[in-house]
């Protein structure tokens, strides 16, 4: 039972982290229908920018608290001014292109990025520093770091700040509408591109904010870090109902915690190859998701 | 093209590429040990110079400014095109034919291996243009087939001792029936969600051929494969002759690539070919005037798997080594970037995609490590500037709209 309590806090912080990339998975995918294959290098590049400044502020003598909240800031903005180049280069141009053309480029972007980060970084592990958050306590028999408290505390924010943006304000409203109709929704007075730069953006925060938060849980970030978590992250949205921004953080979360639970029950070798089984199967037996609508094939 | 709108189309890109600039080179210039900008800014500055030079390139060109150079050149095609075309197609066969078997008589070793990589990924690239180019279904996850041949052919020449030229066509079965078991369950899926379903698939491959200690002997890999061998008359009788000799290897793959373009252009032009054409350009309407949509993709994948095995069974009986480190996501990445360059769906095209993203780089030894950054910034740029590749396909039968 203390082991089950254990994997399950384990599967709440990795899930709140998956949540977190998934819901960039989901918002562009909604908007514009093209899986962002650069999305989980823009994850990678966020836990390296975390690394850099996390280092570079904890040399400079700062507590611990602030270390962090300004490096993720600081990380987040940069994380989101870089999607939304990539967004300019690769995906702008090529918005009355064939959907296959958009999905070359975006791999295509995915590879360059990610071989940029190994040529400049190196393909060695870059280690966060280590005292950041120490220490922890004991519930019902589960240790519960600091540190898990912290990534939950920082997803659970972020989740309630997105989902206030996204439902209560004029933009997250200007945003739905370009989701649902971006004839319309240019005819009403919005400008589609700016929204649709601005949906790379929040995805891109939001994952560069996981990317930080992965790399201070393992202690480590690799230039590949992006690659097997982006997949992951998409089959959450994908288990969630592609668009559908509640159900990227439901799937985040169960997808968190069947990774953890079939690690620790079943076999940790195959602990990659579930959520691929899982997004196989939804897609096989219920392509709309839990929480998405009806995907008609007219976006094919 | 107006002044103006080339104008405009500059300052976009112009901006988004200083843009992108600015914003990767501090994060790529400064490191957790302090700042080294040294390195990374010899880096980028390669990248950002070669493709402002390409973008001015393309840009002058569609600003019609060098025609004066251009003009001539078109001429000079336009005749050379016309004195080529009376000369008999099979006339050009024989040379392209007389050329890749004298091949090995003219060159070095490593030249030969080279050119024996070259010819590998050749089959690889025209499997994966079946899935792709014809049939029009973006598969990320080629490479597993790559991988179920070549240990199909390991384990049967490790236990069983089985010749590699009875375990070619059992590489192809079992790699046929792979790729109709990642077929099947994504057949109904849309364009995109078979791309990512097709990356887990290759995923979900490696990591079984990584962790499936008994069978495979996981990471370690499998050693002593045997070499193809060849029944000749020697002083003892006839005896089974292993070949090991690199023109050796050559002339089996050169064989192979051959089987396979032929193949492949048999395919093209015939009825399950136009079957994939239509899948490919219009589902509904295909199934609309018979095509069974199901079966042909199925088709599709299962004809673009057979290929990939046999490229993976002699892959095992050149290295005599394979561990699951040859079949990751990046080769499946190249062997697309591969086809994208070249054409989809052209076999010249795919042909001339191997040639320049395996032996062009091993002209420019010195630029190893860019390699891959090369090949994604190629991928992007292909779809923005010349989305159907450097030699498209030719498409078959006349058109209601070209025929006027």
């Amino acid at each position: 039972m203390e082991f089950f309590f254990q994997q399950l806090v384990n599967g709440i912080t990795l899930g709140g982290v998956y949540a977190l990339v998934a819901l960039g998975y989901t918002m562009v995918y909604g908007i514009i229908q093209l899986i962002n294959f650069a999305h989980g290098e823009i994850y990678a590049a966020g836990g390296y920018m975390g690394v850099i400044l996390i280092s570079w502020l904890v040399s400079q003598g700062y507590p611990p608290f602030v270390c962090l909240s300004v490096a993720l800031v600081l990380a987040m903005g940069y994380c989101a001014l870089l999607a939304m180049a990539v967004e300019k280069l690769a995906y702008k141009p090529l918005r009355n292109s064939s959907r296959l053309s958009v999905l070359l480029s975006a791999l295509g972007m995915s590879i360059f990025l990610q071989n940029g980060l190994m040529l400049t970084q190196g393909v060695y592990d870059r280690a966060y520093p280590g005292e950041m958050v120490q220490g922890g306590f004991e519930i019902g028999g589960a240790v519960v770091s600091y540190m898990q408290v912290v990534i939950v505390g920082i997803t659970a924010f972020l989740l309630i700040a997105l989902n206030v943006l996204v439902f209560k304000t004029r933009i997250g409203k200007a945003m739905r509408a370009t989701a649902q109709d971006k004839t319309m929704s240019a005819l009403v007075g919005i400008n589609s591109s700016r929204i649709i730069s601005l949906t790379f953006a929040i995805g891109a925060g939001l994952a560069c904010a996981a990317g930080i938060m992965v790399g201070m849980y393992y202690g480590s970030v690799r230039y590949d870090m992006g690659f097997v978590p982006g997949i992951k992250a998409f089959s959450a949205a994908v288990l969630g109902g592609i668009g559908n921004i509640t159900g990227a953080m439901l799937g985040g979360l169960i997808i968190g915690m069947i990774e953890v639970f079939a690690a620790g029950y079943i076999s940790s070798e195959y602990k990659d190859v579930f959520a691929f089984i899982i997004l196989i199967a939804v897609l096989y037996f219920m392509p709309t998701g839990i929480m998405g609508e009806n995907v008609d094939d007219t976006r094919v | 093209m107006t002044i103006r709108e080339s104008k405009k189309l500059w300052l976009g890109y112009g901006l988004a590429m200083v843009w992108f600039y600015v914003l990767l080179w501090p994060l790529l210039g400064i490191k957790p040990e302090g700042l080294e900008f040294a390195s990374s800014f010899a880096i980028w500055a390669k990248v950002a110079v070669s493709a402002g030079i390409l973008l001015a390139l393309y840009q002058i060109k569609r600003g019609g400014w060098l025609d004066f150079a251009l003009r001539p050149a078109q001429a000079l095609r336009e005749t050379a095109a016309s004195a080529t075309a009376k000369v008999p197609t099979w006339i050009w066969l024989v040379l392209v034919a007389a050329g890749a078997l004298a091949f090995p008589f003219v060159t070095e070793r490593y030249a030969h291996d080279v050119a024996i990589s070259v010819l590998v990924y050749i089959c690889l690239g025209l499997g994966l243009n079946v899935v792709v180019g014809m049939a029009g279904l973006l598969d990320l996850g080629y490479i597993a087939f790559y991988g179920v041949g070549a240990y199909t052919y390991a384990l049967l020449s490790v236990h069983y001792g089985l010749s590699f030229w009875l375990s070619l066509p059992i590489a192809g079965c079992f790699s046929a029936i792979a790729g109709c078991f990642i077929g099947y369950p994504t057949l109904r899926m849309r364009g995109d969600y078979l791309a990512i379903v097709t990356l887990g698939f290759g995923e979900i491959v490696r990591i079984v051929l990584n962790n499936w200690m008994s069978l495979t002997n996981g990471p370690n890999g499998i050693l002593g494969i045997q070499p193809p061998g060849v029944y000749w008359w020697t002083d003892v009788g006839f005896k089974v002759i292993p070949l090991t000799g690199l023109e050796q290897f050559y002339y089996i793959i050169l064989g192979l690539a051959v089987f396979t373009v032929v193949a492949v252009y048999r395919i093209n032009t015939s009825r399950i070919g136009r079957a994939f054409e239509a899948v490919r350009e219009d589902q509904t309407a295909a199934e609309l005037m018979g095509v069974n949509t199901l079966r042909i993709k199925l088709l599709a994948y299962a004809m673009g798997a057979v290929f990939g095995g046999l490229a993976g069974a002699f892959f095992a009986a050149r290295m005599r080594f394979i561990s699951p480190e040859s079949f990751t996501f990046i080769e499946s990445a190249m062997v697309l970037a591969m086809v994208v360059l070249g054409g989809m769906g052209s076999i010249p095209g795919v042909i001339l995609g191997s040639l320049a993203l395996i032996a062009l780089p091993e002209v420019f030894r010195g630029f190893e490590l860019y390699r891959m950054l090369v090949f994604g910034g190629v991928m992007a740029i292909m779809m923005l500037v010349r989305p159907k590749g450097l030699w498209p396909a030719k498409r078959m039968g006349v058109r209601s709209e070209e025929k006027e």
